[in-house]
Order: C-alpha cells, then sequence, then structure tokens
C-alpha cells in the first residue's frame, strides 16, 4: 500500500469577496427591501465563504424586467455575434479555470481532482460546442426560421454548480433567449464568478441575470409571470411542485430529476474494470449525482468475486481535503443533505441489509460520509427505493437478464443505466430494453456537450446537450 | 309457386278486394350501438350506460373503462414499440388501405370526403415515417474520448388523447403517436367516425390495445387518465376549456407526464403536421461504450 503525502492545491489562486449582491442587468447590485443575506460555508471546514445576497420578489422583478429588456436585442443579434459572445466566455472559463476549479471545491466540498479534470473542462466545452451552433440554428432540424421563446427561468442544483450552468445557459444564450438563473442556496459562488466572466466578454447587460437565494426565490421565479420558459435541475418533489405551478400559464418546461440508477454487471464482466464503474458510479462527487449508479445489480455467479474486490477497492479510497490533489471523496455539501443521508442509512440499517464501510477517518470539523454499501438489499427496501444522493451503494442480484431488466425497471424513475459484459448483443439486447436516459456500457458517469442527457418517466423531461438540447430553448 | 299464392290470387280474381290490400312492408332497419374499443375488443360500458347521438346509441365510458383501456395499452405496448420499424409502417399503411376502401361510411356520418381522403394520406404519410425518425431524430455524438455513443428515439409508452373534434384531427393525434410505439387510449369527440375508425383498425393488423377509443364525455374521463400513474403522457389536443386544460396539466403532474398542450382551436389540421407530434412522444436514450483493443 502505497503512502501519500499531503498535496493540497493552493488557495491563494481565488479571491473571495466577503459579500456579494445580485447579478443583474450587468451590474451587482444590493437587495431590495423583500430581500437579504445568507452565509455559504465550506462543507469541509464549517468555514463562513462570503455573505450572499438572497433575492426578494422585488428583486426577482428586476432581474426578469433586465432579461426581458435585453432579450429584443439579444435575439435579433446575428446568431454568429451571439456564438462570438459564447466563445468568448469559454475561452475565459478556460483561463480561469484554475481559480474556479478552486472555488467550486471550496463551496461545494468536492475534490478538486474532479472539479479541475471533469467539472472545468467540461463547463468550457458546453459554451464551446454551444457557440458553434449559434449561427445553425436553421439547420437543427427545428424547422427553417427557428425561434427563441423569451425569458429564461432557470434554477440549479448544487452539486455540479458551474456545469449545471453551463448547461443551462450556453443553449438558451446559443439559441436567442435571455436568462435569469438562480444557483443552489449552498453553492452560490461559481455563479458569481460567472457574472463577472460575464462582465468580462462584454456580454450585454440583461442577457444573464444571477439571482441569489433559497427555495423562496426559486419559487417566485419559476412563478413570475414575465418568465416564458422554466429550466429546473433537482428533485423530483420540487420538479412536481414546478410542473403544477405552470399548469396553465403557457410556460415551457424541462425537467432533470432525481434517479436510482441500475448498475447491472454479467458474470462474464472484465470485474477489475466493472469495479471502477461501480466506484466511480456511486462515490464519484460523493453520490451528489442524479445519474449515480446507485443499485447493483450483480448476476449471483460473479457475486462473490464483484463484492470482494469492491471492498478491496474501497478500503483505497482516500477521504479528506476536497483540495488535496489525492482525495478521492470530498465532504458531504451541507449538514442537511448530511442527515437525509443518515436519515436513509439507518433505516437501511434497521430494515435488514447488512452494512459495511471501509475503515475511513472522518475529519472533525465539516461534514463527513464514509462510503457505505449496504448487502441483501430487496426491491422493497427504502434504500433501493429512494434516491440517497450520498456516497451508499445498496447491492442486490440477479440470476437471469431478463430478471435484471425487470429489477432494474422497477422504479419511478429513469435517467440512467450502467451495463457491464463483455458479450455484445447482451449489451445491445439489454440497452433496449432499460427505461432510462443514458446507458452507460462497460463505463459509467462519462459526460459530453454532444451527448444528449436526461431522463424517462419521472427523472423529468426534456434533453440537455447536442442537438437535442436546442430544443428546450426554441419556440 | 306456392299453394297458397296461387289460392289468394284466385280469390282475388274472383273477388274483388272492399278493403286496400296493406302496402309492401317497409324494411325496418337495424340500429347499430356504437361501442368503445377496448384491448381490439367492442365492449359496453361496464357502467352500462350510452347516450343518444344523432338518433344513435353510443356508450358513456366510465372511469372503469378508462383504466381497463390504460391496461390494454400498457400491456400491448412493449410488444408493439418492440415490433420492427418496417413492420409498423406496414400496418400504418394497412389502416390507409383499409379507411380508403371504407371512405362512404364515413361520408355518410358527415365527414366531407375530402377529409376522409386527408385521413387516409396521413396515414401514409405517418406509415413512412415509422423506419425514418431514429435516423431524422437521432444520430452520432462526436464526444471527445474514445466511445461509441449514439442516441436514439423510442416511444414514451402509453399516451392519453383528448382528440379534436374533427375525423382529420382524431387521425392526426393518434398517427404520430403509435407509429413510433407508442400505444394510445383516445377521448374521442365524434363518437360514430371513431367508433368507425376503431373499426377499420380492427380489421388492419393493428394489434389489440395499440390503439384504445373511449367515446362519452371527456371532461368526465379525462381527469382520471391525467392522474392515472400509468400514463406517461397526454395530449390535450381536443380540450378547448382552458380551466380543464389547466386541472389536466396540474393532474399530470403527479407522475411526471408529457404534456401536450392544447393546439389552435381553429386548426383544422391540413397542413404539414412536421415532426412535433412525433417527438413531443419520444424519448431519447444515450448508449455510451468505450472503444478500444
Amino acid at each position: 500500500m502505497f503512502e501519500y503525502a499531503p498535496a493540497p492545491e493552493s488557495r491563494s489562486v481565488v479571491d473571495i469577496a466577503p459579500s456579494y449582491g445580485l447579478f443583474i442587468n450587468g451590474t451587482f447590485e444590493a437587495p431590495g427591501s423583500t430581500g437579504g443575506v445568507f452565509k455559504t460555508v465550506n462543507p469541509a471546514t464549517e468555514e463562513v465563504l462570503a455573505e450572499v445576497s438572497a433575492a426578494g420578489p422585488e428583486d426577482v422583478d428586476r432581474a426578469v424586467a433586465a432579461a426581458r429588456s435585453a432579450f429584443g436585442p439579444w435575439s435579433a443579434l446575428p446568431g454568429a455575434e451571439r456564438a462570438k459572445y459564447l466563445f468568448r466566455i469559454a475561452r475565459i472559463i478556460q483561463e480561469r479555470s484554475r481559480e474556479l476549479a478552486v472555488l467550486e471545491s471550496l463551496d461545494n466540498g468536492k475534490p478538486i481532482k474532479e472539479s479541475r479534470d471533469v467539472d472545468l473542462p467540461l463547463v468550457a466545452a458546453h459554451f464551446f460546442y454551444y457557440a458553434g451552433w449559434a449561427d445553425k440554428l436553421e439547420y437543427a432540424g427545428f424547422g427553417e426560421n427557428p425561434r427563441p421563446i423569451g425569458v429564461a427561468a432557470q434554477v440549479i442544483p448544487w452539486n455540479f454548480p458551474l456545469l449545471m450552468l453551463a448547461w443551462k445557459i450556453a443553449p438558451a444564450l446559443a439559441t436567442g433567449n435571455t436568462v435569469v438563473l438562480k444557483p443552489a442556496e449552498t453553492t452560490p459562488l461559481s455563479a458569481l464568478f460567472f457574472a463577472d466572466i460575464c462582465r468580462q466578454a462584454d456580454l450585454p447587460p440583461g442577457v444573464v441575470n444571477i439571482i441569489t437565494g433559497a427555495g423562496e426565490t426559486g419559487r417566485t421565479l419559476v412563478e413570475h409571470p414575465g418568465v416564458d420558459k422554466v429550466a429546473f435541475t433537482g428533485s423530483t418533489e420540487v420538479g412536481r411542485q414546478i410542473a403544477r405551478s405552470v399548469a396553465g400559464t403557457g410556460k415551457r418546461l424541462t425537467l432533470e430529476l432525481g434517479g436510482k440508477a441500475a448498475n447491472i454487471v454479467f458474470d462474464d464482466a472484465p470485474i477489475d474494470q466493472a469495479v471502477e464503474g461501480i466506484v466511480n458510479g456511486i462515490f464519484f462527487n460523493q453520490g451528489h449525482v442524479c445519474c449515480a449508479g446507485s443499485r447493483l445489480l450483480v448476476q449471483e455467479s460473479a457475486y462473490d468475486e464483484v463484492m470482494e474486490s469492491l471492498k478491496r477497492r474501497m478500503a483505497t479510497l482516500r477521504l479528506g481535503d476536497p483540495l488535496d490533489k489525492n482525495t478521492d471523496i470530498g465532504a458531504i455539501n451541507s449538514a442537511e443533505q448530511l442527515e437525509r443521508i443518515r436519515v436513509l442509512t439507518d433505516a437501511g440499517s434497521q430494515e435488514g441489509p447488512e452494512r459495511w464501510s471501509p475503515p475511513c477517518e472522518l475529519p472533525a470539523q465539516g461534514f463527513w460520509f464514509a462510503p457505505t454499501i449496504f448487502t441483501g438489499v430487496t426491491q422493497a427496501h427504502r434504500i433501493a427505493r429512494e434516491e440517497i444522493f450520498g456516497p451508499v451503494l445498496s447491492v442486490l442480484t440477479f440470476r437471469t437478464p431478463a430478471e435484471a431488466i425487470e429489477k432494474a425497471n422497477n422504479t419511478p424513475y429513469g435517467l440512467s443505466a450502467g451495463i457491464w459484459s463483455e458479450k455484445g448483443s447482451l449489451i445491445l439486447a439489454v440497452a433496449d430494453k432499460l427505461r432510462a436516459g443514458v446507458i452507460w456500457a462497460n463505463t459509467f458517469n462519462k459526460f459530453d456537450p454532444t451527448s444528449p442527457f436526461g431522463g424517462y418517466k419521472e427523472s423529468g423531461y426534456g434533453r440537455e446537450g447536442g442537438r437535442h438540447g436546442l430544443e428546450a430553448y426554441l419556440g | 309457386m306456392k299453394a297458397a299464392d296461387t289460392a289468394w290470387r284466385h280469390t282475388l280474381a274472383k273477388k274483388p278486394p272492399v278493403v286496400t290490400a296493406p302496402a309492401a312492408p317497409t324494411r325496418l332497419g337495424v340500429r347499430k350501438t356504437y361501442k368503445l374499443f377496448i384491448g381490439g375488443k367492442f365492449p359496453r360500458s361496464e357502467s352500462g350506460r350510452t347516450y343518444l347521438v344523432n338518433g344513435d346509441n353510443v356508450a358513456l365510458a366510465s372511469r372503469k373503462d378508462a383504466r381497463d383501456a390504460v391496461v390494454a395499452a400498457r400491456a400491448a405496448q412493449p410488444k408493439w414499440a418492440g415490433a420492427t420499424a418496417y413492420n409498423r409502417g406496414q400496418v400504418l399503411y394497412r389502416i390507409a388501405e383499409m379507411l380508403e376502401s371504407r371512405r362512404d361510411e364515413f361520408a355518410a356520418q358527415g365527414v366531407p370526403v375530402a377529409e376522409v381522403e386527408a385521413a387516409v394520406d396521413r396515414w401514409v404519410w405517418y406509415a413512412g415515417w415509422a423506419d425514418k425518425i431514429a435516423q431524422v431524430h437521432g444520430g452520432a455524438n462526436p464526444v471527445a474520448g474514445p466511445f461509441f455513443n449514439i442516441s436514439a428515439p423510442e416511444p414514451t409508452g402509453v399516451v392519453a388523447v383528448v382528440a379534436p373534434a374533427s375525423f382529420l384531427g382524431l387521425v392526426s393525434v393518434i398517427a404520430p403517436a403509435i407509429v413510433t410505439g407508442n400505444t394510445v387510449v383516445v377521448l374521442a369527440a365524434g363518437p360514430q367516425a371513431a367508433v368507425t375508425l376503431a373499426e377499420v383498425l380492427a380489421t388492419s393488423d393493428v394489434p389489440g390495445g395499440v390503439v384504445n377509443i373511449l367515446t362519452g364525455n371527456a371532461a368526465e374521463t379525462a381527469p382520471w387518465l391525467a392522474s392515472h400513474d400509468d400514463v406517461n403522457a397526454i395530449d390535450l389536443a381536443g380540450v378547448t376549456d382552458l380551466d380543464l386544460a389547466t386541472e389536466l396539466e396540474r393532474a399530470a403532474a403527479g407522475n411526471l407526464k408529457r404534456v401536450l398542450r392544447p393546439g389552435d382551436p381553429e386548426n383544422d389540421f391540413a397542413g404539414d403536421p412536421g415532426l412535433k407530434p412525433m417527438v413531443a412522444l419520444l424519448e431519447t436514450k444515450t448508449v455510451w461504450h468505450p472503444k478500444g483493443f
């Protein structure tokens, strides 16, 4: 076993201001009388990073009005000009990616290895990809004269703060819409830095507005009558509420919601690769991933081998300082999320499955949860049905492909699924029958701006990424 | 000639009648009861209810009929989606053939001949899409890594449809849903033409349960479909009451159904439908696999 010396990334590459206003019409403004302030903390240390504004109804009004008045000129710009703004933004993100990666790890708790190697490269690539669409929309297959919808209200989660922002803002702007975006309450900082990038790129004021706040701010924004389009990524429960509130208003809606993905390992799979995929599937980003492979379905004949190898691999996972370049598992994003994981794993223990974690020392400060697996799980158990959104894997078994498919589909969700096998025809047959929007075969948790992402059933509707991602923003 | 007739003639010849002979009997028509179309069969409403439409007895569908129709649609869906696209195209083309041959029946029900013909042509148009939509709406994704990556459309599942009043409208909401492998539960507005269409479907190689047609009061049955957890999408094309449309859309949020909102009430469905009616009832599945030796 190797021993690692700490290899921390420098925190000094990012300069966080003590407080932030709301980014409305191209400037940072203090919230009006209906707003307030809240603090955002580093979940790894509980240190306060900055004081952030909570937008009230008046602030939402101003942000929507700014987006509305920017919409006319922005949508009238030739696509090639809009494209160049997006290319500029993509370049600035690339240039500032080290700073943004550190910021993301500070505010979110995710390992720097992930924010540096996954989040930030994908953020820049996403803007670069949609920049190229802005002057090619008439070739996208949505009619000869595709038109933008108007003002888009976008509400994003805390698990991939800047990446989810990119998924929302890049296609909206490429198609000529203007945006009011609300980042999650616990991870507002990278969106506020993005506001600064918009200024740096000379993006016309009002095209992008960033308002911070909690759920109430999000609700006010989504329900605002001046909004034409709502895009939300988050929990299925909030997605339902939004779908209800949008009913009858004519607002267009896309939703990317929860998941409970099956990761299916057949007995002919390359076990070492499959175990890497299982680990990446559930422990990547502390399991704070809507498409996480949280239900492992192992063919009975390979069960012992897979579990032995999985436990051995889990024992090598390094949990700790998110800024350490060797860290595999960072901090849980908030005390609230940690509590939810505890409630569900306690329920898991009580319902009968066997719980196991590798020896793992948790730091005294901050929010932490050791990587955990439950074996002997059945489909009736809560931990097999409910999204935990943490580093917790439920292991079930199957004998035949038909049984695997039935168990995999036995969920109201349908976001993603994994298949591990060396047999091509089996992979394709199973992939055909899984009711999920993204199927990873012999890989897991891969993302790309060209590749459409989104769910079936109660995992939401609409796609983000690729040509399909334009549809959500065209009238 | 029978003896009795001879006798009668004989009598007639001998003795002129004192009363006029009975008029030649007019034939009593056989009235048709227009029944529901569920799972390939034509049941009465389980409620036993009927109502009169232009003198015809029509089944008045109940909540339970709607549920039965969803069960039939769900049961039929995997096999219909699993049929080859070529096969689904053939089935839709067969519908066009059968509809063409029964044009007069629809004309007799008051559907203009031009509209019936447009409906036939619409079936033909959609028949050809069965094995082309995946190429137009899907494709290869050039990801930045050593991966094979494609996106392909798949049917959403079971679709509830509140159909528009016109016959062409009815065909224009059913065809784009089923051509890609969805199955439908249709709340029809013009019951006689809809049930006659069901008879066309029943004789056109369409597997039972792929199209289910309910007649009656959509405002009564639609809410049960909008809130039904085994329905994946709802098309409100025929809803003219905007309050009802809002209520249905809200109910559909329960299991996050895909909602197609009411269209323009002036729409006569004569124009090119475009891809939207099909695409709205498709999911996109993206499959990744590594490349390597």
